[in-house]
């Protein structure tokens, strides 16, 4: 990357030129309008901080940190614990990120090392496909079709085989008297999954495509055979980028809301068990949201719109920044 | 040559069998992973297409009254619905796509590396990353407490979660669009603006279009944003400034829930319309990338 010659668009002759020193109206207008425009972005964010923010202040002050973080979610008597949500969103988003990782991983690399150009377009068709079919979709066929299979023929016999074995029996086995449920944790995730690889898949894709060509013919010269150049080459000069799109689309995973609603089972437990009935922060805000109309319940929702856009914002600045320094480095090595 | 000769010769044929196997079957996992993303896109177009496919009908598409949950499929339509998603999306597409684009300029044209426009372009990355949901309660907070239920409340929604992603995809356009250009238009006088716009704009409008018509197609599939900010409705109302409304999503995400026969077969329905109105975005943004392709890498 050449930056200085690329450095940013030419700029027109300033008045040492000596044609015109006078820029017209209009021309300024326009720098205006435009600065206007890209600043309507840092708006929109300061004003979704403070406006939330005050709307759910009446949450903190009632119930205060340690009401906030309990585990009690009981709006009839006026309990608003966050806690359950936190963790059903923080384990659903871990069982996606699970799932999605790999499978992005290896069609990235199938794309940028394996297949010839010609037919990368038809794959690439395919996670377009996949990332413009609508949340609410996923949704639906997830609570008709992929709910009752799961309960019917895979989460019972899952369970009864690895019920005694250690560590597995606490995440897949039963919960109490063989009860499995097709909505849960792990159904959530599932879907999750399926919504986030396109997004991991395109960003780690760009990311390996920067490896040098050198780098890689360097190890097919000594011998190496695809898949050792890949470890050898294409992963370490790939491994931040990776690292970033991956927190990217946890980020995403997070604040998923609708198809997660629908499959998650909408019961407010912190368990370890995966196969059980479970809840997270945005679907309970768009589960209960309509019915949350004493001041309380309402700020209460709201207030975990402000943790939820905390959490993500976090996720996002450090996955940016990430791939940021991974940009830079790679310019400058390139 | 005399020494290599006497040296153990390079071994140039295919690696030993372990680590052959080792790549063939790494190759075979990355194909295995392909699947994985290929099934569950193929099961879900199957089923929707398969229970879809038998509802939709001229008067399941135009009819404005949505039924009770518990009749039966073809009796009235969704007409409210897809009247509906179309103002809501469109009037969001109409405030969003300009403003994205000026950004885009501002970014690009005037912001070159100077820090304000190095802290807007990080800004708008990170607002492609906040939740719809949060969109929603933003708009809900801000407007629909004040002003009540619109169809304008749900534009308002859907536009600020396309305005980072139309920034985005403009700016890696007008990138693109190389320096010669301007450089040929300031060298006959012409003024910044007017090279923004009738050189520079113009040079990059197939990719800016593409990019915003695929903002468009995920805008009008969501449903978060449109829960705190539309209310719902069951007749069509098409008044997008006054009065509740109602989506395909909102239809979807409503009969998902329902125990009754026809209103999950109205489900399947809408979301057959829904995903053919996102895939015909989606094709017209690719046909027009391919027939704008002149400045593409």
């Amino acid at each position: 990357m050449s930056a200085t010659v690329q450095a940013g668009p030419a700029t027109p002759a300033g008045p040492a030129s000596g044609l015109s020193s006078r820029r017209p109206l209009g021309d300024r207008g326009f720098q205006v309008l435009a600065l206007v425009s890209g600043l309507l972005v840092l708006v929109i964010l300061v004003l979704i901080a403070i406006t939330m923010s005050q709307q759910s202040t009446t949450w903190f002050t009632s119930e205060g940190w340690s009401g906030i973080f309990s585990i009690d979610w009981d709006p009839a008597h006026g309990k608003f614990g966050a806690m359950a949500f936190l963790y059903g969103t923080v384990i659903v988003s871990v069982i996606a990120i699970v799932i999605a990782y790999p499978v992005s991983q290896g069609v990235a690399l199938l794309l940028t090392e394996v297949v010839p150009r010609r037919w990368a377009a038809p794959i690439v068709s395919v996670i377009d496909l996949l990332a413009v079919v609508p949340s609410v979709v996923w949704g639906l066929w997830g609570i008709l079709i992929l709910v009752p299979w799961l309960q019917a023929h895979i989460y019972g016999h899952v369970a009864s085989a690895v019920n005694n074995i250690w560590i597995l029996g606490n995440l897949f086995g039963f919960l109490n008297h063989n009860y499995v449920s097709g909505a849960s944790f792990f159904t959530a995730g599932l879907i999750l999954a399926i919504m986030i690889t396109p997004i991991v898949t395109s960003l780690s894709r760009e990311v390996m495509a920067t490896v040098p060509t050198t780098d890689k013919e360097g190890a097919y010269a000594l011998g190496a055979t695809r898949w050792e150049m890949i470890r050898g080459a294409v992963w370490p000069h790939s491994q931040t980028g990776i690292i970033g799109a991956t927190l990217l689309g946890l980020g995403r995973a997070m604040g998923e809301t609708i198809a997660v609603a629908l499959v998650v089972g909408a019961s407010p437990t912190i368990s370890s068990h995966l196969f059980t009935p479970g809840y997270t922060m945005p679907s309970v805000i768009a589960l209960q949201f309509g019915e949350a109309t004493v001041g309380v319940f309402r700020a209460a929702l709201i207030g975990m719109g402000v943790l939820l856009f905390l959490l993500t914002i976090i996720v996002n600045l450090s996955a940016r920044a990430i791939i940021g320094r991974h940009a830079r480095r790679m310019g400058g090595a390139a | 040559m005399a020494v290599t000769a006497e040296q153990a010769a390079v071994d140039l044929r295919e690696p030993s069998g372990w680590r052959r196997a080792k790549n063939q079957f790494a190759t075979a996992a990355m194909w295995f992973a392909f699947l994985c993303m290929l099934v569950p896109l193929g099961f879900v177009l199957v089923t929707v297409i398969a229970k879809g496919a038998s509802v939709i009908s001229w008067q399941f598409l135009t009819n404005s009254t949505v039924p009770p949950n518990i009749l039966p499929a073809n009796v009235d339509g969704e007409g409210a619905a897809v009247v509906g998603t179309l103002e809501i999306t469109g009037f969001a597409a109409v405030m969003a796509i300009p403003l994205g684009v000026l950004g885009a300029v501002y970014l690009n044209e005037y912001g070159g590396n100077r820090p304000l426009a190095r802290v807007l372009s990080f800004f708008s990355d990170v607002m492609t990353g906040v939740p719809s949901i949060v969109m929603g309660l933003f708009i809900f907070t801000i407007w629909v407490l004040h002003f009540g239920y619109s169809g304008l409340a749900g534009s308002f929604a859907l536009g600020c979660l396309m305005l980072p992603i139309v920034i985005r995809s403009s700016y890696e356009m007008l990138r693109l669009v190389p320096n010669s250009l301007r450089e040929g238009s300031y060298a006959l006088g012409a003024t910044k603006a007017r090279v923004t716009v009738t050189v520079v704009l113009p040079a990059a409008i197939g990719g800016i279009v593409s990019g915003a018509l695929l903002a468009v197609a995920r805008a009008a599939g969501e449903t978060a944003p449109l829960l705190f900010t539309i209310l719902t409705v069951e007749a069509t109302n098409p008044n997008l400034f006054h009065g509740a409304n109602t989506t395909l999503s909102w239809q979807i995400w409503e009969n998902a829930q329902q125990p009754y026969a026809g209103a999950v077969a109205r489900g399947w329905g809408a979301a057959l319309t829904l995903i053919a109105i996102a895939f015909i975005l989606m094709i017209v943004a690719r046909l027009v990338t391919a027939r704008f392709a002149r400045y593409s890498r």
